[in-house]
């Protein structure tokens, strides 16, 4: 920021780039949180699935 | 020497020692990550010729640089699967596949936001843009040969040999700005002279690059455990670790 004073609207506006700017950092966030949320969700579904199986081969014996 | 190599990269023994590292990536990602961002949002100063718009390039140069970097670290732990039969190497390039694709996408849609104010559109089929919109289908073409044959041993044949195939595609992305007249700028950080980029820019842009290559090292190894499990359904050591859970 050019400026001597810091203001946080001037900040959020990013010279008139705001949406372009914005719009980027959000789907960087949006990108990263899946990249965390996904392979937890997919350890539960491997162990749920890994469960039923254990439980059908029992079932059947 | 061979059984030693086939014992630390069993699945069961990288399931068992890889828990206690993804912390150890996954925090100094998001320290450096916070820092950098900081550094490249507020302190970082204004581009003379491109104002503010400038400052997605904190984002998007590191998602590209990984999109590359993902890709041939898959490409080679499927060429290490081919030939040596290495089994967690093919963990690590099917545990990869999803990450690379998804900072490819990142890098092609911030590509985008950035172009519309600096060329006037989001999208040209220049020789960068469409290179890296291939290595995007080259991805995709891993992840679908990988859930669409049953046996892994085939699928891990048939994708790893799309991934060795596909590294092409790699320097005709690294030198389509040179090669061709694109709208894209050129190099301005990887070339042989200095750098041409402000300090107060290139730290941050180097601190961000640095914060997504050890996201994708915690990344990838929660989700090669998540493939080791599964590949590993029907042996014991897994169903006696699932018992327990």
């Amino acid at each position: 920021m050019n400026g001597s004073e810091f203001s946080w609207s001037e900040f959020f506006a990013m010279g008139g780039y705001a949406f372009f700017v914005w719009t980027s950092y959000g789907i960087a966030l949006v990108v990263i949180l899946l990249n965390i949320v996904m392979p937890m969700i997919e350890r539960k579904k491997v162990i749920s699935r890994v469960k039923r199986a254990i439980r059908r081969e029992q079932l059947q014996q | 020497m061979w059984n030693w190599i086939h014992k630390f990269s069993s699945p069961k023994y990288f399931y068992d020692m890889s828990a206690k590292l993804v912390p150890w990536f996954a925090i100094p990602a998001l320290l450096i990550g916070v820092y950098g961002l900081y550094l490249g949002l507020f302190v970082a100063p204004t581009d003379y010729q491109q104002g503010e718009s400038y400052r997605i390039i904190f984002i998007h140069v590191p998602a590209a640089w990984m999109s590359l970097f993902i890709y041939m670290v898959m490409a080679t732990s499927a060429a290490i699967g081919l030939i040596w039969q290495i089994r967690l190497a093919d963990v690590v390039a099917a545990a990869s596949a999803p990450i690379g694709a998804s900072f490819t996408f990142l890098a092609l849609v911030t590509g985008s936001l950035w172009g519309k104010p600096m060329w006037g559109t989001y999208w040209v089929w220049d020789a960068r843009l469409t290179s890296e919109l291939i290595l995007l289908f080259l991805y995709f073409g891993y992840m679908a040969l990988q859930s669409s044959i049953e046996d892994q041993r085939q699928a891990d044949k048939a994708s790893g040999l799309l991934a060795i195939v596909g590294v092409v595609n790699i320097p005709i992305i690294h030198y389509s700005v040179e090669w061709w007249n694109t709208l894209h700028q050129g190099a301005t950080v990887a070339k042989f002279d200095k750098p041409s980029m402000h300090i107060d820019m290139l730290i941050p842009l180097l601190l961000m690059a640095l914060a997504f290559k050890l996201f994708y090292a915690a990344v990838v190894l929660v989700r090669a455990r998540n493939e080791a499990l599964y590949r590993d359904r029907n042996r014991r050591w897994v169903r006696e670790l699932i018992e327990k859970i």
